[in-house]
């Protein structure tokens, strides 16, 4: 990896600050991706400002109607918390299937929105469930949160610290992962939230993470596995590379989904 | 008799260091004074060096040297050698075209050499190395091998149509003959995917030069110190071999691509010299993907005839062998003696004839990969021959059956060069369909569909030739070294033992096995036995480790040695008992006079050729040390049978392999637990080919596979629990009787896989698939064939 300056900041104060004064700043919250960059020198910020030393920025916490997870809380943690799991088990499921257990170990849920990685697994689950991203400065909707592969709304000194999902009726999360990296090739998160469906697609969109309206519809009036499997998904805006083509992507879109309906019960 | 001898699942004695981080790999090596290299790679598939400026990088803070092939030429250093010779049909030798280790007028490969830069650390010969300016003119790139044979695009501008030879073997008349009294000609093309091999250990190097002396040693990642000494040495550097140390410490898997003699082992020694500093290299994974040879990459259209009972009848074979930018040390032979010489398989096909024609492309050089030509070889004709069961209506174990050549027919003399010594496919044939209760699977397969599953049945079976090799054989076939082995048995004045051998252990578990053989040979325990290996200071010579040959011919070099040192202690005991050495037995550790009560234990004969004062000192020398070489006669001809067992999730075409059985003929085994182990690697790496590995280069010549994001490696959770058993004739062609496991499992498991996947489609209408049958792949497959279905 290139030189860069390690800071490491003690609050959130800090770590704006920190990011204000430095040249390219990049906030390291777990690193399973920004340090894999690094290494293969894709990246040279100027200042790497390690949010590790922040308190309060880890943990779950059970609002009744919902479940708020700090930003800097661990896939582990989320996948083994009790809360979690009996409040919304999909994203505990989704949490405990992202990368492998050295990843689980280390990468958190802030890190991996504010990546937007067009393949990671939680922005289906916030765009699914639609929570709300809270950061240093305001909540952001999810709908507005992702603004294509490796965007989102946030602005350069703002710092995600916590995530708020609404608890839902029902909730299912199915991956296909890419057979190499294990990503997502195909992951799709299904939701009956107060009478309102959604379906979230990660790994397939060219744009990154998307609600499959189509498939919404269909679960709308009728929740089951054979609805969402019926619906032929339109290969236009999915990506195409040596894994799969974009026809393969749309099919596996609505078979993932049937089978998140099954997993949602 | 020893309860560490022959036979006896002794625990490996590499374990404790290996799995508690204690191995002595060589990037864990650091010599005093060391300086770190950075190779700069060519970013471009082919394109034209006009000039390369490293004033900048020469300048930089820390940089010692950056030296391009132009310094390399300027001290005449050699291109890398290819070991073996091949002739085309025409009598032509193969294109040999010049391979610099740095690159000179031209870069070949994404990942060619360019320039390396020598620095006090690693990271500032890396920062160095992007200062340096390379003038390029980008070329068209040329990356498959029909466009390559069409010579527009010239890899080497000296080799027309980028064909290194077209080589023959077999009776072509014979074959033509056969295909025209045939009933039925099942004809099918198929391709050899591409692999990388990613053994877990990247390569390295350390090279040190001592100007007191004019020494130079290297510490490599090799399969072979000895033979990377000798090319080195003697073809690359001009360094003689008494003033050439190289020594290749623990090695962390090989699979083959660790046997080769790459450019970092040259450049690395040779700039050693000339900035009088010890230099240390480490590959990136990276590197790895883009420099390390590749394997397989076979195009082939072959037809088989038949008779009326389904008996085969000839077999024609029509191959395209890619061999990437540049010969690679053994790439010439993989396609050619190691692959079409096998093409008989376990059937008693008269008439074969094979043409191989081998092409450069601007991609990696391809070589030797677990198996080496026996996979490519195997994965046709078993393809193949399910074909010719389907076609003939025919079961594929019968089919089989009807052709399989007999045990009372060994010797059996193939059409192409090879004579099998012995063994006996049938029986392990049976076995394998027994274990993996191929009678019963209909039922299975009834059972997978209610769950939604298609489930199929696919048989493999095998023979394969490894112990490489006979030395006259292999020189009349183009090798252009000797393929013996040698070893030293050094009994210390106590009894214990030290044995050098000349092959090299990155794995198999030679440190365990070999004591055993000393064991069994000498009746000591194999804790009393160390085995050396892998420093060319310390081992006499060696050939090395590749196509499963160190137990089937650095085995019975060993044994010889235990032999002579059997010898010469019965004459010691004999002198001290006071008895003729006729009268000397040797059994359980222990020389007994014959008829008598009179005793010595093999360490008090030790001690007296050591402490010789009791000694025959007019007939024998002090000492009990002794050297053999061994030559085999013949190579060894392991072979079995692979049954695979598949599901298909139709929805996703993903497949799970849900039951593999192997049964291999393996010879006589020294150690089964380190047996089992071999086999379950060698099918973890077939299953990998057949459903997850494939290197893919675009148009441009671009891996688009070179990190673990794009090239599927077989994970734990990819592969069943696997029924592995060994069913052997002992073999023939060395007095261990022996025969090699190292590559079994990747030569005989791929068409056993693929074959249950098209088994399993076969009611869908699908014919063919091509490897990595990825659910991708597999998708499509089945999608194709609806619309097929619709339009019929």
């Amino acid at each position: 990896m290139y030189q860069f300056n390690y800071q490491k900041a003690g609050s959130q104060d800090d770590a704006v600050s920190a990011a204000g004064s430095a040249e390219d700043p990049k906030f390291l919250a777990g690193g399973m991706t920004l340090i894999p960059t690094l290494k293969q020198r894709l990246a040279q910020p100027s200042d790497l400002i390690d949010l590790s030393g922040i308190d309060g920025l880890a943990g779950v916490e059970d609002n009744g109607d919902s479940i708020t997870i700090g930003a800097m809380t661990r896939h582990v943690d989320v996948a083994n918390n009790d809360t979690v799991k009996s409040k919304i088990p999909a994203l505990a499921h989704l949490a405990s299937h992202i990368g492998d257990p050295q990843v689980r170990n280390r990468g958190t849920i802030g890190g991996s929105l504010a990546n937007n990685d067009p393949a990671a697994d939680y922005p289906a689950a916030v765009l699914g469930l639609n929570a709300t991203v809270i950061t240093n400065k305001r909540e952001i909707a999810a709908d507005d949160f992702f603004d294509g592969m490796f965007t989102t709304a946030l602005e350069e000194d703002e710092l995600i610290t916590a995530v708020k999902f609404p608890v839902p009726d029902k909730a299912g999360y199915t991956k296909f992962p890419n057979p190499a990296s294990r990503y997502a090739l195909v992951g799709v998160m299904v939701a009956q939230t107060g009478g309102e469906t959604r379906v979230a697609v990660t790994g397939a969109g060219q744009d990154g993470v998307f609600r499959a309206s189509d498939i919404e519809s269909a679960l709308s009036g009728n929740w089951s596995a054979d609805a969402a499997k019926g619906v032929k998904m339109s290969d236009a805006d999915l990506n195409s590379d040596i894994h799969a083509s974009a026809e393969y992507r749309a099919h596996l879109i609505s078979v993932m989904a049937s089978r998140a309906v099954e997993a949602a019960g | 008799m020893s309860d560490t001898g022959i036979g006896a699942s002794v625990k490996r004695v590499e374990d404790l260091r290996f799995l508690t981080g204690n191995g002595n790999y060589t990037d864990d090596i650091n010599r005093p004074g060391q300086s770190h290299a950075w190779l700069l790679r060519s970013p471009h598939a082919h394109a034209k060096i006009n000039a390369i400026d490293t004033s900048k990088a020469e300048a930089a803070e820390g940089v010692l040297a950056v030296l391009t092939g132009a310094d390399m030429a300027a001290d005449g250093v050699g291109g890398l050698p290819c070991g073996w010779q091949i002739h085309s049909k025409d009598g032509e030798p193969m294109a040999e075209p010049a391979h610099p280790p740095l690159a000179v007028d031209k870069v070949r490969h994404v990942g060619d050499q360019v320039a390396i830069v020598i620095a006090e650390t690693r990271d500032a010969a890396r920062d160095a190395a992007e200062l340096i300016e390379v003038d390029y003119t980008v070329l068209d790139a040329v990356t498959d091998m029909d466009t390559a044979l069409a010579g527009k695009t010239l890899v080497h501008d000296d080799v027309p149509n980028n064909r290194c030879f077209d080589w023959e073997i077999g009776d072509k008349d014979a074959v033509d003959e056969a295909f025209a009294k045939a009933d039925k000609v099942v004809s099918i093309d198929l391709s050899n995917n591409r692999l990388i091999p990613n053994a877990m250990e990247p390569r390295a190097a350390i090279s040190d030069f001592d100007r007191t002396t004019g020494r130079y040693t290297l510490y490599t990642t090799t399969q072979n110190p000895h033979v990377i000494r000798l090319l080195m040495g003697a073809f690359v550097l001009q360094i003689p071999e008494h003033k050439l140390r190289v020594v290749a410490p623990d090695v962390g898997g090989g699979f083959g691509s660790k046997i080769f003699h790459y450019a970092e082992e040259a450049i690395l020694t040779w700039a050693a010299a000339k900035v009088n500093r010890p230099i240390k290299w480490t590959a990136e994974r990276t590197e790895s993907f883009m420099t390390d040879a590749h394997g397989r990459d076979h195009e082939t259209h072959a037809e088989l005839a038949l008779d009326g009972d389904g008996k085969f009848l000839g077999l024609r074979v029509a191959t395209k062998a890619n061999l990437g930018a540049y010969l690679s040390t053994f790439g010439s032979s993989v396609p050619t003696y190691l692959y079409a010489t096998l093409l008989a398989g376990v059937y008693t096909t008269p008439a074969i004839y094979a043409e191989v024609q081998t092409v450069f492309t601007n991609t990696v050089p391809v070589d030797a990969y677990r198996g080496a030509g026996r996979p490519e070889c195997t994965y046709l004709l078993e393809r193949l021959v399910t074909k010719a069961a389907r076609e003939t209506g025919l079961d594929p174990a019968e089919i089989r059956k009807r052709n399989m050549i007999q045990p009372d027919q060994y010797p059996y003399q193939t059409p192409v060069a090879l004579q099998y010594d012995c063994g006996d496919v049938p029986a392990s044939f049976e076995s394998a369909l027994k274990a993996a209760d191929y009678d019963g699977f209909e039922k299975r397969r009834a059972d997978a569909e209610k769950n939604g599953k298609l489930r199929g049945i696919g048989i493999s079976t095998y023979v394969e030739a490894c112990g490489i090799a006979p030395s006259a054989v292999a020189g009349a076939l183009g090798a252009r070294a000797g393929l013996y082995e040698s070893a030293q048995v050094r009994v210390h004045p106590t009894g214990s033992v030290t044995v050098y051998t000349g092959t090299h252990s990155h794995g198999q578990g030679h440190e365990t096995t070999f004591a055993q053989l000393v064991s069994e040979s000498f009746g000591i325990p194999a804790d009393q036995v160390e085995v050396s290996h892998g420093d060319t200071d310390q081992v006499q010579f060696g050939m090395g480790t590749y196509g499963s040959r160190s137990l089937a011919v650095g085995g019975p070099a060993i044994l010889k040695a235990c032999n002579k040192v059997i010898d010469k202690a019965k004459k010691i005991a004999a002198h001290i008992m006071e008895a003729d050495v006729s009268d000397i037995e040797f059994a359980d550790g222990k020389f007994t006079v014959a008829g008598t009560d009179k005793e010595m234990a093999f360490g008090e004969v030790s001690l007296a050729a050591y402490v010789p004062h009791n000694y025959p000192i007019e007939e024998i020398e002090p000492g009990l040390d002794e050297n053999a070489f061994y030559d085999p006669l013949n190579f060894s001809f392991p072979g079995g049978a692979h049954i695979c067992e598949v599901e298909v999730d139709p929805d996703t075409g993903d497949v799970e392999v849900v039951n593999f059985t192997a049964v291999d003929d393996v010879g006589r085994v020294v150690n089964p637990m380190i047996v089992e182990g071999q086999v379950h690697g060698g099918l973890a790496q077939g299953v990998g080919q057949a459903v997850l590995e494939g290197c893919v280069y675009d148009d441009d010549g671009q891996l688009l596979t070179g990190s673990y994001m794009d090239y599927t490696m077989p994970r734990a959770d990819d592969l069943p629990s696997f029924s592995v058993a060994t069913q052997s004739v002992m073999g023939a062609s060395n007095p261990l009787e022996v025969k090699g496991v190292g590559e079994v499992g990747a030569i005989g498991s791929p068409p056993a896989v693929i074959n249950a996947i098209l088994d399993a489609l076969a009611p869908l209408g699908v014919e063919d698939i091509s490897m990595p049958a990825t659910s991708h792949k597999v998708w499509q497959a089945i999608q194709a064939s609806s619309v097929r279905q619709a339009a019929e």
